[in-house]
């Protein structure tokens, strides 16, 4: 009963990592850019949310993908594409805005938590037996398989995908072959901080959303992208549901190492295989 | 470079203005300093507390005992260092008369050693950590809102007594602050004959409680001990997994303070906690305050904004008995642990010889009325001490509250 439970409850935060890392993951892969604002995103998506929910619950997750998408786009134009090359002027600057977004989040939403009511049919839980699985993680889990599906048939069958792998793999000779590599950036951009939005908005009714719940996922997503490799979406997924195991059967069996053993495995893949469980080496 | 002629004339200059003062003391302005935050995760209960104190400032015009007040905000962003820094600009720069603040435990723990040894009057609106008034006194602290189990030791005799439970669950947020609320109902509650079956910790920073409550069964209650946004997530949570309704929770103040309890929806409906205030209250005193404090914030005040307002009477108080007389801080200490304040919003209170309050402890249920949520207090404990019944030098002699059991006393 209780590892069921417990794996059920891993799958479901695993769901939220992944929408979480797999932005962060493409964007890093692509472009080399450790994108610190992806956290902010994720909790602005949250809070676009709360703010669309009148119109129904879809239409706010998607009022927050659609937001994040325009800030993404804005934030690649503006400042990312600008310090290109400058790597830690990008970490440094990306790391600023997200402290910039975090405080004028704080200022419009207000710093009280703001939970998002899940619809109507997904409230409650299924029972199974001796079970109870809050429908509404179900459901989380699925869109998440879901949307993991979509991700790689894009990446995997379509010419844009076509065009993104080409462009991870060599930048430079992918720009040579007239693939518009500066475009593509901007495209990556937007749909990766679409992912972290519309990640924020669909963690919200478990998580809610407060001021602080950047800084918290973040660093899940860098474990995540770490321990899965860098650009890889199959990685991000594995290194998502490690991630969701590590960390819930972590806090409950060891409540006082949970953080050390969520970064255990980083340090032992880091040590045997630095390009993560699926990344390529660097080329 | 100074040289010794200039630093002479400073010195005279300096000499000047101390014999200068009392000849206008009178109108020179008191200046408080508060330390609150402003940015990240703890500014939601940095701006209840400014409300809370501006709000006392405004009822009086902006003039204590007959002076003007200079009221000086600084921004500690929740961080410890950053507090530190922030106390000594306000001690040395602005030369404040005392310190109101700061919302957290840490912070007031990184400080209280620089405030005792500048010997300023350190006035703890909210931080509640256990010792500051018990095993680690600083001469210059009194606190405004009460110890972390203070409110807790009534509740777990109310559980076993008068809700007759007897096996209870407890969970808490893993840190000093719900460790000693979790230790402080424990004792009490074992002591009326109650025994506890679990107790479960959460970082403070858990995304998720469902594997927590995955752990909840067989059990009478379960006693749940969150502070800010927690609260509200573990009751959802709660929820979700069918559990209310099932095995009823009842909680430590902060859970369902009336800060967060306004975010909250039918998931919080019924539960019962211990606290020293409730906007539920039903005074003149609290009526007025309420309803002021909702013209400025909309919702009804909790913790912060109470613990900062009563601060702001417990300085009155000191400083009517010391004529106004903001730079004599031994006096002034002297008067403010003497103070009693009658016109508190949450009902009259006195400090007792460590500085910290002895007041009311209320059991309230949370209830909808109208179109909110409110704890509509259901019993009283009268001029509850932070020892509870315990002796104090028992009491003292016992290790402070921690993570694991409480020593029976």
């Amino acid at each position: 009963m209780f590892w069921i439970t417990g794996l059920f409850n891993s799958l479901a935060f695993a769901a939220v990592l992944f929408l979480l890392a797999a932005g962060f993951s493409l964007i890093f892969g692509l472009m080399r850019v450790a994108n610190l604002t992806h956290g902010a995103f994720f909790m602005l998506g949250g809070y676009l949310a709360t703010s669309a929910i009148g119109a129904g619950f879809w239409v706010a997750v998607l009022a927050a993908g659609v937001g994040c998408a325009l800030l993404g786009g804005l934030v690649q134009h503006l400042l990312v594409q600008r310090l290109a090359g400058r790597e830690l002027a990008q970490v440094l600057g990306t790391l600023g805005l997200s402290f910039i977004v975090a405080d004028q989040c704080l200022l419009i939403w207000s710093g009280d938590p703001i939970p998002l009511a899940a619809p109507g049919f997904l409230q409650g839980a299924a029972r199974l037996g001796v079970f109870a699985f809050p429908l509404y993680r179900l459901f989380l889990i699925v869109v998440a398989a879901l949307i993991a599906i979509s991700l790689w048939l894009v990446v995997e069958r379509t010419t844009l995908g076509a065009k993104i792998r080409a462009a991870v793999d060599d930048r430079e000779m992918a720009r040579a072959t007239g693939i518009p590599v500066s475009r593509l950036f901007t495209v990556v951009f937007c749909l990766g901080s679409a992912l972290a939005g519309i990640g924020g908005a669909l963690a919200a009714p478990i998580l809610s959303v407060y001021p602080g719940l950047d800084t918290e996922m973040l660093p899940l997503a860098l474990l995540v992208v770490i321990l899965g490799g860098i650009g890889s979406l199959a990685g991000a997924l594995i290194g998502s549901v490690l991630i969701g195991i590590i960390y819930i059967f972590g806090q409950i069996l060891l409540p006082d190492l949970s953080y050390v053993i969520l970064f255990l495995p980083m340090v032992v893949v880091l040590a045997v295989r630095p390009e993560g469980l699926l990344g390529r080496q660097a080329a | 470079m100074l040289n010794r002629r200039q630093v002479l004339a400073g010195a005279a200059a300096l000499a000047g203005t101390q014999f200068a003062m009392p000849a206008f003391a009178q109108n020179a302005p008191i200046r408080i300093g508060m330390l609150s935050v402003k940015s990240g995760a703890l500014a939601t209960g940095g701006r209840q507390m400014e409300d809370g104190f501006q709000l006392f400032l405004k009822e009086r015009g902006n003039t204590i005992a007959g002076r003007p007040v200079e009221f000086i905000v600084a921004d500690t962003g929740g961080q410890p260092a950053l507090a530190k820094t922030r106390a000594q600009e306000l001690v040395q720069r602005s030369n404040v008369h005392m310190i109101v603040g700061p919302v957290a435990a840490f912070e007031a723990l990184a400080i209280n050693d620089y405030l005792a040894e500048a010997q300023v009057p350190f006035i703890c609106s909210s931080a509640a950590a256990e010792d500051l008034t018990q095993r680690k006194l600083n001469p210059w602290f009194v606190r405004t809102s009460s110890t972390s189990a203070q409110p807790c030791h009534p509740l777990g005799e109310y559980a076993a007594k008068e809700l007759g439970y007897k096996k209870v669950i407890t969970i808490a947020d893993d840190f000093a602050f719900g460790q000693e609320q979790t230790a402080g109902f424990q004792r009490v509650f074992e002591a009326n004959g109650g025994s506890i079956a679990n107790k479960l910790w959460a970082p403070l920073n858990a995304a998720d409680y469902g594997s927590y409550i995955s752990q909840i069964s067989g059990v009478d209650a379960v006693f749940a001990a969150f502070s800010g946004a927690n609260g509200l997530r573990f009751l959802r949570q709660y929820n979700e997994y069918g559990l209310k309704g099932q095995i009823p929770v009842i909680s430590a103040m902060t859970t369902v303070d009336e800060g967060v309890l306004h975010t909250m929806g039918d998931e919080a409906l019924g539960i019962i906690s211990a606290g020293w205030y409730s906007a539920g209250l039903d005074t003149p005193h609290n009526n007025s305050f309420v309803e002021q404090l909702r013209k400025v914030t909309g919702v009804d005040p909790g913790f912060y904004s109470v613990g900062a307002y009563s601060a702001g009477l417990a300085l009155e108080a000191a400083l009517k008995t010391v004529g106004g007389k903001a730079e004599d801080k031994q006096g002034l200490i002297t008067a403010l642990k003497k103070a009693e304040v009658v016109n508190d919003p949450r009902g009259p209170w006195k400090f007792d010889r460590y500085g910290n309050p002895v007041e009311n402890i209320y059991i309230r249920k949370v209830e909808r009325k109208g179109d909110r949520l409110v704890n509509t207090v259901i019993k009283t404990y009268d001029q509850v001490s932070q020892f509870w019944t315990y002796p104090p030098e028992r009491f003292l002699a016992e290790p402070v509250y921690s993570r694991s059991n409480p020593t029976k006393i």
